[in-house]
């Protein structure tokens, strides 16, 4: 029963700040209320019993991804987003929108049926294993892309002089 | 604790998200914000993932996960640093101002 609550509350929190994130026109409150979505996510992660992605997720996506969004926002500030007209199809865009999310959301949960996740964690043991083995390559091949990654920002961020 | 909650629940909560993240992508304004939606629409995509992986006791899915939010961080650091270029060039962030390749 409490771990059903835990996970109400922790999803409760996630929609909340994707809903935040839509509705407020600050850009910083957007980049805050998806650092909240993203620790309650670590927090749902620790429940289906994934310690590693949980921890992953605090630090790589809520400490050094979301810094780097807070950062770039506050280094341009460009102030209120602006607001245009609101369109005529912007209406039967929500309602694709919802109708999209209910046809995923069905899909979804048939696909898995009544199933629960296994009573032992996923040990980060086993994870380690599987990436340094079975997964080398591709663990190597984003080595590289990160090193790519961060020259093509220096490149594309440099002054023109 | 974890043999509780059914997957489905979770993979409900993945989809929630990714609809909430495609309509903050249609709606938004702001380039940063933009970036941000496309965030949320990978978290959703990584839960979904980690639902998967434990309903089958498999650990692919939680290193494909891995490898979503090593591309993720790549992505981040390329795109704000186009963005900044943009701020640079444009004075401003709003999407429909940077219409170069628009018909």
């Amino acid at each position: 029963m409490i771990p059903m609550l835990i996970f109400m509350f922790c999803a409760a929190l996630a929609v909340a700040g994707a809903i935040t994130l839509i509705w407020s026109r600050e850009p910083i409150h957007s980049a805050l209320a998806l650092v909240l979505v993203m620790m309650s996510l670590a927090a749902l992660y620790l429940l289906i019993g994934a310690p590693f992605i949980s921890a992953v997720q605090v630090i790589v996506y809520a400490g050094a991804i979301m810094v780097l969004f807070v950062f770039v926002i506050m280094l341009l500030n460009f102030g209120l987003e602006e607001r245009t007209k609101f369109s005529k199809l912007a209406i039967p865009g929500i309602i694709l929108a919802f109708i999209l999310m209910a046809e995923i959301g069905w899909r979804l949960a048939h696909s898995a049926g009544g199933r629960t996740a296994p009573l032992v964690e996923a040990s980060t043991r086993d994870l380690s294993e599987m990436l340094f083995r079975q997964y080398l390559f591709p663990f190597e091949a984003t080595s590289i892309l990160i090193l790519i990654a961060v020259l093509g920002a220096l490149v594309l961020a440099r002054k023109e002089s | 604790m974890t043999g509780v909650i059914p997957i489905s629940w979770y993979l409900v909560l993945s989809a929630v998200l990714f609809g909430l993240g495609v309509v903050a992508f249609v709606f938004k304004r702001n380039v940063i914000t933009v970036f941000m939606s496309i965030e949320l629409m990978l978290n959703a995509v990584n839960l979904a993932f980690v639902a998967f992986a434990r309903a089958h006791n498999r650990l692919d899915g939680l290193v494909f996960v891995f490898f979503v939010i090593v591309v993720a961080a790549a992505e981040a650091a390329v795109g704000l640093a186009i963005v900044i270029m943009l701020a640079q060039n444009r004075q401003s962030l709003n999407v429909e101002r940077v219409n170069l390749l628009k018909l």
